[in-house]
């Protein structure tokens, strides 16, 4: 009588990237395979790792600012505003009201510039092509305001320390506001395609399920946390700006899986909506940056005439500001989550060491505990539903 | 010598004559079937679409063809070089052949194949070996994985196709497609078209379904899933060979139309045998006919997400597989009860 013969089943080892089309820029997933069910995953970062960091550090704090553009190129304006109302702690200014106001209305458009985006490729994710193309055309128009508002379509530079760089052209407010009117058709429209169906709902519904406890552990924030039922929102929590001052809901999910972090997406949107209506409508009048001539450079026009404003504007390009000795952890809500900045002054004109806390790394960390199990054709789903920018990742 | 070129010669040429009356007017068709889904995708996306080359991009097919044709060639490492090389041309070779006993009008046909179903049927069941030998042969996990996938895929909807096919059967009694064509002549209560479609609309539907589970085609392209596989069991492939693939599957596309138009459309039947609709020529109506049929076939691709391969094999299994085999019975129940049975 023969043996039986133990045989050694090896799993399959599938290579995701980096050069993937559904990777999400570089992301590269080693997984684990038993046929087409996921074992393990083993996530590997740091194809564009530029040093944001380090550079930061021998940048004086104006010029730190477009490298916070870079690192989640999905969502720029949020990430300066981090960075600027950090340096302001320090500076131990308060930005005046429009200023504030203007932020918090190009912080809000770039949620939706940012959820757009994530909605339509995770869509395309899944197979459903055509939201992709109809979220990318409101997308359009949004980086036009960008450009209207900044000269530059995504690396806009303009909030800065002290307030935004300058005030909204005329008729900008106008603008936003039809546009804001327009949108909500367009919201409809992708729902159309995607909330209400079965095959949409089959491929996501109970997908990468996170719970309340397990999303803290893993330090979850954003949208996938209050996908899994937790009401937590820096902009009500710790308000920022002016978000005090305004009136929205914190929409939460339920069951923490893939079609909850859509929904709550979706849901955010309007919300965001309702905060741009707001701004506009209450939007004061005023200066856009702080006076002080020693943080935020003089007008044009005083420079012909005035001594002293041609001073502080050579000082300021040159040298920049001297922050005073301290630190300060200022976290914002990002489209991503939590954004921060770590910012330690040793009183010079160069920040001493600038940590940043992105979202999008930590929310990286829960690929392998959510996909455990499913089966191939999840990742792109969980990798589409947790909205992972490498820009932020690998910093 | 005139009898050897009466008997042998002319035949022959008059064959070849007649396959490439077939196949040349299928493969501009399936060049502008490209053509056309680029376009109309693209006005369900609120783009414009290839508008460049030629007046409205109407040259587009021929540049990409000629794209595809002056690319390198290249065999992946550790790959099988004859079963590579072979696999699109098993999947363009069938996609060919299976247009030989399609009836385009009455008698406009290269073989008027008695089991012509049959042999339909066996040449779409072969194409599963095309894709199998090239996700084997690529050596590569993607392309290995997508064959997995459209192999499991293609021969679990085949099942309910063929049910589906049977239950037609018995309603025509005939395996020979033009004959299958003619029994739909005759109006049904007088009123309505006797096209299949009516009496067996629920069979339709999952035909049609199953046709684009067949084709590859959205929602269940998982073969070529792009978002996971990359391109499926395409991916190694490049220049002609690549283009084979893609002629063999739109070709397919268009064959699978071409099929559901015999079955339940009426073939190159016009609606009503009246005045002025029986006047265009019957290959008109066909073309027609299979131009909606691919007109859903994209907008279906504008429209949904992609299944998982585990929902896919589901919706197969357990829905269509026994929907289709109740239908069978209630078909042939009622052909016999209702003393119908044909011939």
């Amino acid at each position: 009588m023969a043996e039986p013969v133990e045989a050694e089943i090896e799993n399959y080892t599938v290579n995701f990237g980096p050069q993937h089309p559904a990777a999400h820029g570089v992301l590269r997933l080693v997984l684990e395979m038993g046929g087409e069910t996921i074992d393990r995953i083993d996530p590997h970062i740091g194809l564009l790792h530029r040093g944001t960091e380090k550079l930061i550090e021998y940048k004086t704090y104006l010029q730190a600012v477009p490298y916070f553009d870079r690192l989640d190129y999905v969502s720029p304006m949020n990430q300066e505003q981090a960075y600027a109302i950090a340096v302001e702690r320090l500076l131990g200014i308060e930005v005046p009201k429009r200023g504030q106001y203007i932020r918090m209305l190009f912080c809000e458009i770039t949620r939706i510039l940012n959820h757009i985006m994530n909605i339509g490729s995770y869509a395309m994710d899944v197979g459903a092509m055509t939201p992709f193309l109809w979220t990318f055309e409101e997308r359009e128009k949004l980086m036009g305001f960008y450009d209207d508002v900044s000269g530059a379509r995504m690396h806009a530079a303009y909030v800065r320390p002290g307030g935004v760089a300058q005030d909204m052209p005329a008729g900008l407010a106008e603008r936003i506001s039809d546009w804001a009117a327009a949108f909500p058709k367009i919201i409809d429209d992708v729902e159309g395609l995607l909330t209400e169906n079965r095959i949409f709902k089959q491929r996501t519904v109970d997908i990468g399920i996170v719970s309340k406890e397990e999303a803290l552990d893993w330090g979850f924030t954003g949208p996938n946390l209050r996908a899994s039922g937790l009401a937590w929102d820096l902009r009500k929590s710790q308000p920022y700006d002016g978000y005090d001052e305004m009136d929205f809901d914190i929409p939460i999910g339920k069951h923490g899986d893939c079609y909850d972090r859509y929904i709550v997406r979706i849901a955010e949107m309007r919300e965001s909506l309702r905060i741009i209506n707001q701004c506009l409508e209450k939007m004061p009048g005023g200066p856009v940056k702080v006076q002080d001539r020693k943080i935020s450079p003089p007008p044009r026009g005083d420079m012909k005439g005035s001594m002293e404003a041609l001073i502080h504007h050579f000082k300021l390009y040159t040298e920049g500001y001297h922050v005073p000795r301290g630190e300060t952890y200022a976290a914002v809500e990002a489209p991503k989550g939590e954004f921060a900045v770590y910012l330690i002054s040793d009183g010079s004109n160069k920040p001493y060491r600038c940590r940043i806390r992105a979202p999008g790394f930590v929310h990286m960390q829960g690929m392998d505990f959510m996909l455990r199990g499913h089966m191939l054709a999840d990742v792109p789903a969980v990798l589409g539903s947790i909205d992972i920018v490498f820009g932020e990742v690998d910093r | 010598m005139v009898e050897f070129w009466t008997a042998y010669v002319w035949p022959v040429l008059w064959i070849i004559i007649q396959i490439l009356m077939f196949l040349v007017p299928v493969l501009i068709g399936v060049a502008y079937l490209t053509y056309a889904e680029r376009k109309i995708i693209s006005a369900m996306q609120m783009r414009i679409g290839p508008n460049v080359v030629g007046w409205f991009g109407l040259l587009q097919p021929i540049a990409d063809a000629v794209k595809l044709l002056t690319k390198e060639t290249v065999l992946p490492t550790g790959a099988s070089p004859v079963v590579f090389f072979l696999a699109p041309m098993v999947t363009f070779g069938l996609a060919m052949m299976a247009w030989a006993v399609i009836p385009v009008g009455d008698g406009w046909v290269i073989s008027n194949l008695n089991v012509g179903i049959l042999y339909l049927f066996a040449i779409s069941s072969l194409g599963v070996y095309g894709v199998v030998m090239a996700g084997w042969a690529s050596n590569s996990r993607y392309a290995f994985l997508g064959a997995m996938r459209s192999a499991a895929q293609m021969v679990s909807y085949e099942v309910s196709i063929g049910f589906i096919m049977i239950s037609v059967l018995i309603t025509a009694g005939t395996l020979n497609l033009t004959e299958l064509v003619l029994a739909q002549s005759e109006p049904l209560f007088g009123v309505l078209p006797g096209w299949y479609f009516i009496p067996h609309f629920p069979m339709f539907i999952v035909f049609f379904i199953s046709v684009l589970a067949e084709t590859n085609r959205h929602p269940f392209d998982l073969p070529e899933a792009e978002s996971e596989l990359v391109a499926g069991f395409m991916t190694e492939y490049s220049s002609m060979s690549f283009a084979l693939f893609f002629l063999g599957e739109y070709a397919n596309m268009i064959m699978m139309s071409a099929l559901i138009t015999i079955l339940f459309l009426g073939g190159w039947l016009a609606p009503y045998d009246v005045a002025p609709l029986n006047m265009i020529p019957g290959v008109v109506w066909f073309a027609l006919k299979i131009a909606m049929c691919l007109f859903v076939f994209i907008w279906t691709r504008a429209t949904f997400p992609r299944y998982r391969y585990d929902q896919l094999m589901r919706l197969g299994w357990k829905i269509f597989l026994p929907f289709s085999l109740i239908w069978l019975a209630l078909t042939a129940g009622f052909l016999v009860y209702a003393d119908a049975l044909p011939g």
